[in-house]
């Protein structure tokens, strides 16, 4: 391998590395906020992806019947609790908030569809219709079961995930679909060629983390959400619902994973059940950040786009088998080291 | 169900019981709290003091009624309760470990910072200033303050939700008595203010010198009750709570 070579693999894997560190964030994100692993990550990669390719084409079906389905489900829900609690006049608000905006959402897509805008504002869509399904998700699903064990919400996960796969062969169709690339531009340095879509992959990548970090840091409820992570009594008895911190987590979570979808897009062919092989790498690098730490599963997930970029130059056929095995090694790690956090607090 | 004169209780509950599985922990509990006044609970370890709290405040689940400000809060979240303000101090303080002592006061006011109340600010500078300590320490890490400091952010972070009805659970636990001095001389203060104040303590001399009425709790009964003078004359709480078995804070 020369050093040409080399730097090509090194550019893959950074930049699908970048994709996949996204992922990872959004599933610490939801694992500290509500202790749910959310499996079903990859269904909202591959629908970012599926909904922006039929955004190309003019056509909107697909996603438009998942928002509106869910956003009927959540409405049902939410009339049933508030008659339930006898407060009748919280209704209005939690129709507008779970029925109204996704409707809003569903309506705008469907309506902007045929009118194949310019690419940016296609993406524009495509996350906000994405996003608009992960508070759905957990209001649905997740929240009915907020007391549950890990194990259970676990199953739940893997429930969802079969469901979603099947939901998505349904609305979106079985053929695989590829986005343009942003750019098809690519410059030198050196003998290196760098192309400015890897750049944008990175950049963008690069962009969301910094204004998470910003988000957590800074704001109220970036706070709110670190809190409930940290102590979920003390963030209830400071008048943080985990409802509305689960609802964010998950809409937070979503927005990542579309962001995932529309990057990869350009770079792989995306079929209704892809995103789980994809959503199993970003997992590889929140595993080595034990699921609680943003920054190693971050690098964690660098390294999963490395090992598997140059691996799929050494030995294509078990690309996939040397990125999972890496798993092995990181659980040993991992379990050696919280051995030796038991012998300190003894 | 008491009958004291007076204005109406801002705390009333009536007959409550908690469970926790099959094993009854409170076994119909009646007290109330009157507005602007300082209410004290005792009793020995495991009487079901923090439970009762817990209760009150939501977080355990419940039967019997607890009317607060003069409505019926059964119903209620643990955080439709915080917005309305009644706030707990647990006994465990439950802080933001990992996270500063300014976010932790912070993140106390939530729920006004959330309706857009802009003196929560004002509210951080009181703090402080009745907790220099915590000002000094304002970017440390809540986890890794001593003992005293935690409760004394603890209390600060409570009263950032400016709390109508404060609960206390073992405010003292733990304290040098200099430190459960200055905590109770705060909790008079906050009683002058306006706040009403429901006290859980194991330092029953000190709670009953400060509190104006007094519930001696015993393995989930309420066995005695009245004015806090009254009681501590009572010969029963003097021997049991004031005399030579009464353990001060440790
Ligand atoms: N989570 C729980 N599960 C089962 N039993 C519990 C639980 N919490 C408390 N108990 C039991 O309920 C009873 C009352 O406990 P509680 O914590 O309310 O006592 P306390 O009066 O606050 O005691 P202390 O003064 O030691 O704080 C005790 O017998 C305790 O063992
Ligand atoms: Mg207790």
């Amino acid at each position: 391998m020369d050093l040409t070579i080399a730097a090509l693999l090194t550019q893959d894997g950074i930049t699908n590395g970048a994709i996949y560190a996204l992922l990872a964030l959004a599933l610490v994100l939801v694992f500290t906020v509500t202790r749910v692993i959310l499996v079903p990550s990859g269904e909202f990669v591959s629908w970012g992806t599926l909904t922006l390719a039929g955004l190309q084409l003019g056509k909107a079906s697909g996603i438009v019947g998942l928002v509106v389905g869910m956003a009927v489900l959540a409405a049902v829900m939410e009339t049933w609790r508030c008659i339930r609690a006898r407060e009748l006049v919280r209704l209005p608000r939690a129709l507008a908030l779970w029925c109204g905006v996704p409707l809003a959402v569903a309506t705008l897509l469907a309506f902007a569809a045929p009118m194949r805008l310019p690419l940016p504002f296609q993406v524009l869509l495509t996350l906000a219709a994405v996003t608009a399904l992960g508070p759905l998700l957990y209001r649905v699903a997740y929240q009915p079961l907020a007391e549950a064990s890990v194990l259970v919400l676990l199953i739940v996960s893997v429930a969802l995930h079969f469901a979603m796969v099947g939901l998505g062969l349904w609305f979106f169709g079985a053929e695989g679909s590829r986005t343009p690339a942003f750019s098809a531009a690519s410059f030198r340095v050196g003998s290196v060629t760098v192309s400015v879509q890897s750049l944008l992959v990175v950049g963008t990548s690069v962009a969301l983390i910094g204004a998470l970090a910003l988000f957590f840091g800074r704001t109220l409820h970036g706070k709110a959400l670190r809190a409930t992570a940290v102590n979920r009594a003390g963030a209830r008895l400071c008048g943080i619902s985990p409802e509305f911190a689960g609802a964010l987590t998950f809409a937070l979570a979503a927005l990542l994973c579309a962001f995932c979808g529309v990057l990869i897009g350009p770079i792989t062919t995306v079929y209704y059940d892809s995103g789980f092989l994809i959503s199993l790498k970003g997992f590889v690098g929140a595993i080595i950040g034990g699921l609680t730490s943003y920054p190693i599963a971050a690098a964690g997930s660098l390294l999963v786009g490395l090992i598997e970029s140059f691996s799929s130059f050494w030995a294509s056929a078990f690309k996939e088998v040397i990125v999972f095995t890496l798993i092995i090694p990181v659980l040993l790690w991992r379990s050696l080291r919280t051995q030796h956090h038991e012998e300190e607090e003894e | 169900m008491s009958t004291r004169p007076g204005p109406a209780p801002i705390l009333q509950i009536t007959n409550l019981a908690v469970s926790y599985g099959r094993v009854e922990a409170l076994h119909g509990v009646s007290l109330a709290v009157e507005e602007g006044s300082i209410v004290t609970v005792i009793g020995p370890n495991g009487a079901g003091k923090s439970t009762l709290l817990g209760a009150i405040m939501g977080t355990l689940g419940s039967r019997g009624s607890v009317h607060y400000g003069g409505r019926d809060v059964m119903r209620l979240t643990v955080e439709q309760r915080v917005a309305a303000g009644l706030v707990l101090v647990p006994e465990r303080r439950e802080l933001f470990g990992a996270m500063t002592v300014a976010d932790n006061i912070e993140l106390g006011a939530f729920a006004r910072l959330r309706r857009g109340e802009r003196d929560a600010l004002r509210s951080r500078d009181e703090v402080y200033a009745r907790f220099p300590r915590l000002a000094e320490r304002a970017t440390q890490a809540a986890g890794t303050l001593s003992g005293g400091e935690r409760q004394m952010l603890a209390l600060g972070r409570a009263l950032m939700a400016r709390p109508r009805l404060l609960m206390l659970d073992e405010p003292s636990l733990g304290l040098a008595p200099i430190v459960v001095r200055e905590i109770f001389s705060i909790v008079v203060a906050l009683k002058a203010s306006g706040v009403s104040i429901l006290l859980v303590e194991q330092n029953a001399r000190a709670a009953l010198e400060v509190s104006d009425y007094g519930y001696v709790l015993e393995t989930g009964e309420c066995v005695l009750q009245g004015a806090s003078r009254t009681l501590a004359a009572d010969p029963r709480v003097a021997a049991t709570y004031l005399g030579e078995a009464a353990t001060p804070a440790a």
